[in-house]
């Protein structure tokens, strides 16, 4: 077999090497790797720079979410109190916009397309193209196991805002024993072993994808467009799959604070926001131990849905549903029920930012290594408003970006903060998104020059 | 022997269940033979089009089953991303569902388990047909012979030449590395189960010999689709050996083949994947109940309100061969004790044949804790989803979105409201949220003797309920009339037949260019006494079924709705009571 034989002699050098027998290599003490001010490594390669999204559902109550102050030290409003403990390691982005131009507002579903892909969706059957977290992880998810990993709080494996195309959705993982065993079970290396043992398997499999493929391609042959396209991209996964086999060969650089987790315990189904909470907490735990193992280096987490079904035990309406049903309190200026859920929601994206903080990184942490873009699908969900809809960041991107700070967008376009994203991620975008959601400038107020 | 007498002769011969045999041989006496003899003059754009379908998430598990074990199928997930349902079926999704890097890294963990399982000690002296002459070293007479069986049928015809001696290299390569035949061996097999012919089901066709210029599916096609649509599940080796010998493309061959899998017990395994689909039934993997309203419901309680409806289904259509229309109807359902709560009623152990009381309000399949409580709110009923639900899926017709925009605060005026439909009257103040509550509230407040775990009630919040409604210009007084008004719909069977060809055939249907095939089925779907076997035996053997459109059609089908966009705009928005646009 031609094509086989020579894929493998590319590889020559582990024949015979991996045959009946293990390599050890050592492997020296963590610290040692770090250069003297903990950013980078001792042979000067630097800590990985890591991308996260977070959503959550149905916007804020305005009166009681937006500072009043801007800028750094702002006013903390009732409904987002929760977020003092990390307030100092966040931005909150007001008063931008989502624009929908001549398609129509798609309740619950413009609002966070746009600000995942840059181009509002003239349908409900419109999917965003490429979401930003797919861009990103296109630069920057190489070098890891998992090129980028999706988590929801739902228990609900259809919610995910991460897609590759119109028809192909990263699917999220939904249960915590699965996650784990995905993470953690068959084919994890673990950075920090004493030892690193190649498994023999793993070369074979990359052989084999060869002659898969190329025989695969026979099939393509007989299919039209749009076939061929998914088949198109299916040989890129497999491809993927190829180099992901080749990180598997080489021994993991150590990771401080990676430590493998115990098998956690499955969860019933439901959205009550108690049991959210919990899987929220358990999936934030999961993912962010895989992002600590260098795992993987782009990652997204679902809290609520865009139509957000979140309940609490006793009251009639979930959390969608109390947004438009509940009336606006008079004398408070809000909806009590809904700014519930939505205080609820701020809590989970506190713990999640915390979490991301505990996380010990040479000098700093792993959020200091990071930048997390949150999103949610309306401003006011009353009404489905998409004007002003509010934005967060989390983390300093590597010391490239200021925390703390909150900023006003003077109406200008939500999409800037994706932009901003993309541009600290490497990318080199000069625009980003369609008709008035385009922006090319970044939002300068955070980035240190 | 004769067509006639074939067909007649290999149902009574093959069937398993008595019933189903002399009903079977009934509807084949009433028109043996004939569906395939009335579409001799193929029209030039019957048919459907070439077709690549991603496995769907069942349709991997019952692969795996089918050659592996029921056990090593239980022990995985299947990797497959949840579909978006098109026209009514996640199954028809799975034709334009495309796939990610992430999933494919999905599909090769569970490749890598499912293969080290087939070899481990407990699975390989009967999955592995051969003991190479020594378990450290490759055997390439052994790993050819398991991998030539085991292809097949993964791939779903037989592997070429080529294709088998680099799986043979692989395992033996693997082999010698490894230092062990079968973890060689697993791999190759891994290597099989990352396939794209494995993962996709893709259509192939061939000029037809009997009908110049047109395109039909190859046997190995057209076995597959025959086998996904009765079994859900791969073909056999039954079935394989058919396409192989060229049976299936001579009516008496494929009536032969139809026949023995509508006798088989797996029939059932069809039905009911077929109808939890059409009902949305994986609604129920994340439906719960709130516990502080609905103490008696549990996660267990949603699952067996599922596969009551579905026994319902399947005794009803398969075992009883009975009228598909009656399926709104009947009394007759099974019990569980964890749903005895929720219906009121005693139970023993186990699943038993219940039937509801004569006079009472809970008949037909609107009526099942199932279709009630997946089509609420976790806290509260709805009839606004009750009544979507019926018309999108039983009646093929769309409800449309919510406009945008709508200004929701006379709801605020609503918050007092002590049942439902006062809710709704005042929502529907709103003109622009009226239009459309109009088409969906009338049958789902119908339904508002239940409550959101679909228990039954007298009164909501201590107010009576007004029950009464319509549909469609059928008016009456209380939840029997709504049973007998769905299942009298006019368009309830044609419903059914559009789901099931759209089904069978692995996409929506066209209803600019299947028009005619689906009124053909449903004339005989109704001469037939409206028996589901009966339908999926003229689906099956139907010419239209095999037959390939080919893409210049298709193309000349997109450039008239095109020029007719105006037109074809006010055809899919006009419609209640016309079916769904594709």
């Amino acid at each position: 077999m031609k094509k086989l034989e020579q894929t493998l002699s590319r590889r020559r050098f582990l024949r015979g090497t991996l045959k009946g027998g293990a390599v050890s290599v050592g492997l020296p003490l963590l610290n040692v790797f770090l250069n003297d001010n903990g950013t980078a490594y001792a042979d000067g390669m630097p800590i990985p720079l890591r991308f996260g999204t977070w959503s959550w559902g149905l916007g804020m109550s305005e009166p009681i979410f937006v500072p009043k102050k801007t800028g750094a030290n702002f006013d903390l409003p009732e409904e987002i109190v929760a977020l003092a403990p990390v307030q100092e390691h966040l931005n909150l982005y007001t008063n931008f916009h989502v624009f929908k131009d001549d398609a129509p507002n798609l309740c619950h579903h413009s609002g966070w397309v746009v600000l995942r892909s840059g181009i509002a969706p003239t349908a409900r059957a419109n999917l965003p193209g490429e979401t930003i977290d797919v861009s990103i992880a296109r630069q920057i998810g190489n070098a890891t196991r998992f090129r980028s990993l999706s988590a929801t709080a739902t228990g609900d494996v259809r919610d995910s805002f991460s897609y590759e195309g119109g028809n192909s959705v990263n699917t999220p993982e939904w249960s915590p024993l699965r996650f784990y065993q995905r993470l953690f079970g068959e084919g994890f290396q673990d950075p920090n072993a004493s030892t690193f043992t190649p498994d023999p398997k793993v070369l074979v499999r990359q052989s084999a994808l060869s002659a898969v493929q190329e025989e695969a391609r026979k099939l393509e042959k007989s299919l039209g467009a749009e076939d061929r396209a998914r088949l198109d991209q299916y040989f890129t996964g497999l491809r993927d799959l190829e180099r992901r086999f080749d990180l598997q060969l080489t021994k993991p650089d150590p990771r401080e604070a990676c430590v493998v987790l115990e098998e956690p315990m499955d969860l019933p189904t439901g959205l009550d926001a108690d049991l959210v909470a919990t899987r929220h907490r358990m999936m934030t735990d999961l993912m962010l131990m895989a992002v600590a193992c260098d795992q993987t280096r782009v990652f997204n987490m679902f809290y609520a849905s865009a139509f957000s079904a979140t309940t609490q035990p006793g009251y009639d309406k979930p959390h969608h549903t109390a947004t438009h049903e509940e009336a606006v309190d008079p004398e408070l200026g809000y909806q009590p029920y809904t700014s519930w859920y939505t205080r609820r929601a701020m809590e989970e994206w506190a713990y999640y930012v915390q979490a991301l903080a505990n996380f010990k990184e040479g000098d700093g942490s792993l959020l200091d290594n990071s930048f997390i873009y949150a999103t949610t699908d309306q401003s006011f969900a009353k009404l489905h408003a998409i004007d002003g809809i509010p934005m967060f960041s989390a983390g300093t991107a590597g010391g490239r970006v200021k925390s703390g700070l909150h900023i006003d967008g003077g109406g200008s376009p939500g999409c800037r903060l994706g932009y901003t994203a993309q541009r600290l991620m490497g990318l080199e975008v000069d625009t980003w998104g369609d008709k008035s959601n385009t922006t090319s400038s970044e939002i300068g107020e955070i980035l240190i020059t | 022997m004769n067509s006639f007498q074939h067909d007649c002769q290999s149902s009574a011969g093959l069937a398993r269940r008595q019933v189903v045999i002399l009903t079977l041989a009934l509807g084949i006496l009433a028109g043996c033979g004939d569906p395939r003899n009335a579409e001799r003059a193929v029209q030039q754009n019957a048919g459907s089009p070439l077709r690549t379908r991603l496995l769907t998430a069942d349709q991997y598990t019952n692969s795996v089953a089918q050659v592996f074990g029921e056990d090593i199928a239980a022990s995985i997930l299947p990797p497959i991303p949840p579909m978006a349902r098109k026209d009514g079926l996640l199954a028809s999704g799975s034709a334009f569902v495309g796939v990610t890097s992430d999933q494919v890294s999905q599909i090769q963990q569970t490749a890598a388990s499912i293969a080290a399982q087939v070899v481990d000690q407990d699975h390989r002296d009967f999955l592995i047909p051969c003991t190479p002459e020594a378990t450290e070293a490759a055997d390439s007479s052994c790993a050819a012979l398991f991998l030539e069986q085991t292809g097949r049928l993964l791939f779903r015809r037989p592997l070429g030449e080529s294709r088998l001696s680099d799986l043979v290299q692989i395992a033996d390569y693997a082999a010698e590395q490894t230092g062990d035949f079968y973890d060689g061996l697993s791999l190759a097999l891994e290597a099989m189960l990352i396939s794209p012919d494995f993962i996709f089901i893709a259509d192939r066709a061939e000029a037809d010999p009997d009908a110049p210029g047109q395109l039909r599916l190859d046997a190995y096609s057209l076995a597959s689709r025959i086998s996904f649509l009765l079994w859900n599940a791969p073909p056999d080796d039954v079935l394989l050996r058919e396409a192989e010998a060229g049976m299936l493309h001579t009516q008496r061959g494929l009536a032969g083949a139809v026949d023995r899998m509508l006798g088989s017990a797996r029939l059932e395994a069809g039905v009911r994947a077929f109808f939890d689909d059409l009902m949305s039934f994986d609604e129920f993997n994340s439906l719960a109940k709130d516990p502080i309203v609905y103490p008696m419901v549990t996660g267990t309680t949603l699952e067996h309100a599922r596969e009551q409806t579905l026994r319902t289904i399947v005794d009803h259509l398969v075992t009883r061969q009975a009228d598909y229309r009656d399926l709104f109807t009947t009394r007759k359902t099974f019990m569980s004790m964890q749903l005895a709560a929720v219906y009121d009623t005693p139970a023993g152990e186990g699943w038993v044949p219940f039937e509801f009381e004569e006079e009472g309000p809970r008949l037909g399949l609107l009526t099942h804790v199932s279709f009630l409580a997946a089509n609420s709110h976790s806290v509260r009923s709805s009839p606004t989803l009750r009544g979507k639900a019926l018309r999108e899926t039983f009646l093929c017709q769309r409800v449309p979105d919510p406009p945008p925009d709508v200004d929701f605060s006379s709801l605020e005026e609503a918050e007092d409201a002590a049942t439902a439909k006062e809710r709704l009257a005042v929502h529907n103040t709103n003109p622009s949220c009226a239009g459309c509550h109009l088409i969906t509230d009338p049958m789902g407040l119908s339904l508002e003797n239940f409550d959101g775990a679909g228990r039954f009630r007298e009164t909501e919040n201590g107010a009576p309920l007004d029950i009464a409604g319509e549909l469609d210009g059928i008016f009456y007084k209380d939840i029997v009339g709504l049973a007998h008004a769905t299942r009298n719909h006019p368009k309830l069977s044609a419903c059914l037949i559009n789901r099931l060809y759209a089904y069978g055939t692995g996409g929506p249907v066209s209803l600019r260019q299947d028009r005619d095939t689906l009124a053909e089925f449903e004339a005989r779907f109704a001469k037939n006494g409206y028996e589901l076997p009966t339908l999926l035996r003229d689906i099956a053997l139907s010419d239209v079924f095999s037959r390939v459109r080919s893409e210049e059609s298709e193309v000349r089908m997109m450039d008239s709705m095109r020029i007719k966009a105006p037109a074809e705009r006010a055809e899919s928005t006009m419609t209640l009571a016309g079916m769904e646009n594709e």
